[in-house]
């Protein structure tokens, strides 16, 4: 499509942009600013940062989160590479629907589903309960990426090393594996950032003792809209930046979910 | 072949094993739940009674489609998630066609503006709201400047259904764009311009030649928003109030606060079924016939 873009569009576009990013913005100027309320600028201040950092209850949290989700990460990344594999290359009919469920069903759904799985078990919720959620979500967005840098691949390299007399092992450590590394990574990371940021399914399987950065924020939001709430904002977003430029620099293109 | 199918096993069974276990399983046994009784407290009664029968029973669907209440609050919940995927196919169809149209260096920067905020933290998205609605603030302030001068009542923003609307379009909009911009980029200018040489008006261009060639990618879209949104709990519950609350509400509600374990499956149970089911149903309206278009 190369034609003359019409005024209206653009105009249709830039409201789009500014609706998309105004109320971001908001929340990063106000988290320096200089007053409990949300409402008028006052003055600069890193006040709500240095209180961030004294909130023993978020660091905790700030804890938790990470560690689920590098352990998410490593086990989804595991997983879903696998599964991206086999479905890459084999026929198969019910993996391909147990890896796609849980992204296309509602999350509370899911949710609700492994809080009463973990409780009839009798597993105690908490940080265990919540890394086994992440990791069954993660899978299938792993094993998507996963799927498609297989299907980008060039299948002849890897018959020709068997024809060489590779094992199938020994091709797919050195030959597929190589070259669907950035798909992996990118799966890696999108696990991560999924998991960092997954709230409703953390919800229902974290209990009462356990707590991660969006059930600290959840609460607290719940109670008072508060500068501090800018504040941890506005570091997650600096962190998913970081994230989304290094996961755009292994494998461009990973942004596009549909490809 | 032997070696193959190993192979497949040995690779497939882990991740297939861990989803039957944390997803299939949990999934069945919730579709159990829904038919067995609820628990002196809370919970589930035990499945097998003192006299040794099976203790099943459809108590909590008949419960369900007995009652209004929770009947209208699906219709709400329904209304609330079409009206989203209106409004966001409103707003991410022009948003897809302009960075269709751009030039091509441009269009990945475009298309990354819109996917970044979906990166950000759902929470952060809903709470920059709260403070945006908040009546401080001046969006509201104006409007009700405005209203004042018409000597209408003021109104709030916040916790209503209009902020439940407003931020659910905000937080499901890069569903929208991304496949309705993947369909928009892939038509062939040559159409366009053929229907321009044969006379036919801008409007007539687009009305008979882009949107129905976009169908898929608006049914794409709007399956991507409106499976989320009918399900949604946590938007109505943090900006909705009491007249905001949808279906979501209601679920959490029997699992962690009534704890009636039966009755939230059934919910659970129903909004699956509707929303797949409405989402399946459109696919197959939306399927391009061989005669038309």
């Amino acid at each position: 499509m190369n034609r003359r873009i019409p005024a209206w569009m653009w105009a249709s576009a830039a409201a789009a942009y500014l609706f998309l990013y105004a109320p971001l913005l908001v929340v990063v100027v106000f988290s320096f600013n200089d007053s409990k309320l949300n409402a008028q600028w006052v003055g600069f201040t890193t006040a709500w940062y240095v209180k961030l950092f004294h909130n023993e209850e978020m660091l905790l949290a700030a804890r938790n989160s990470l560690v689920i989700a590098l352990l998410t990460a490593m086990a989804s990344t595991v997983l879903g590479t696998m599964a991206g594999f086999v479905m890459h290359r084999y026929k198969t009919r019910v993996l391909p629907v147990l890896v796609l469920a849980p992204i296309a069903i509602p999350e509370i759904l899911m949710g609700v589903a492994l809080l009463m799985f973990f409780v009839m078990i009798n597993m105690t919720l908490g940080l265990v309960s919540i890394t086994l959620a992440h990791i069954a979500f993660c899978i299938g967005y792993v094993a998507i990426v996963v799927r498609a840098r297989l299907a980008g691949m060039d299948e002849s390299l890897v018959e020709a090393a068997r024809d060489c007399g590779a094992t199938p092992l020994a091709a797919f450590r050195y030959i597929t594996l190589p070259l669907i590394m950035p798909g992996v990574i990118a799966g890696a990371l999108m696990a991560f950032t999924l998991s960092i940021d997954d709230f409703v399914i953390t919800f229902f399987t974290a209990g009462a003792s356990a707590s991660t950065l969006p059930l600290q924020i959840y609460s607290m939001v719940k109670i008072a809209v508060t500068p501090e709430v800018n504040a941890i904002s506005t570091l997650l977003l600096l962190l998913t930046l970081l994230l989304i430029t290094v996961a755009t620099k292994i494998a461009p293109g990973l942004l596009r979910l549909n490809r | 072949m032997a070696t193959d199918n190993k192979g497949k096993w040995l690779v497939g069974g882990p991740p297939l094993a861990y989803l039957i276990i944390f997803f299939a399983i949990p999934c069945l046994l919730m579709l159990v739940a829904s038919a067995r009784a609820p628990g002196e407290f809370g919970g589930l009664a035990p499945l097998v009674a003192d006299s040794g029968k099976l203790n099943l029973t459809l108590a909590s669907y008949a419960r369900f489609f007995a009652s209004a209440i929770y009947l209208q609050l699906f219709g709400k919940s329904l209304w609330y998630a079409l009206l989203t995927t209106a409004l966001c196919l409103a707003i991410a169809y022009p948003l897809s066609m302009l960075i269709a149209a751009s030039k091509k260096k441009y269009r990945d920067l475009l298309l990354l503006l819109v996917i970044l905020p979906f990166w950000s933290n759902f929470l952060i998205r809903v709470y920059a709201w709260m403070i945006i609605l908040g009546p401080e603030w001046a969006l509201a302030r104006i409007i009700n400047g405005v209203l004042g001068v018409f000597g209408a009542e003021p109104v709030t923003l916040m916790f209503s259904p209009f902020a439940v609307i407003v931020v659910l379009v905000y937080v499901h909009l890069p569903f929208m764009v991304l496949p309705l911009y993947a369909n928009l980029e892939k038509h062939d200018p040559a159409l366009l311009d053929a229907a321009q040489d044969l006379g036919a008006r801008p409007w007539q261009r687009f009305w008979y030649v882009t949107w129905p060639l976009s169908l898929p990618g608006v049914f794409a879209g709007a399956a991507l928003v409106f499976i989320p949104a009918f399900g949604i709990f946590a938007v109505p519950d943090l900006v909705g109030g009491t007249d905001g609350i949808m279906i979501g509400n209601v679920i959490k509600q029997q699992f962690l606060e009534t704890r009636d374990w039966p009755f939230g499956s059934v919910l659970s149970i129903v909004l699956m079924v509707a929303a797949l089911g409405l989402t399946a149903v459109a696919a197959l309206a939306a399927r391009p016939r061989r005669n038309a278009a």
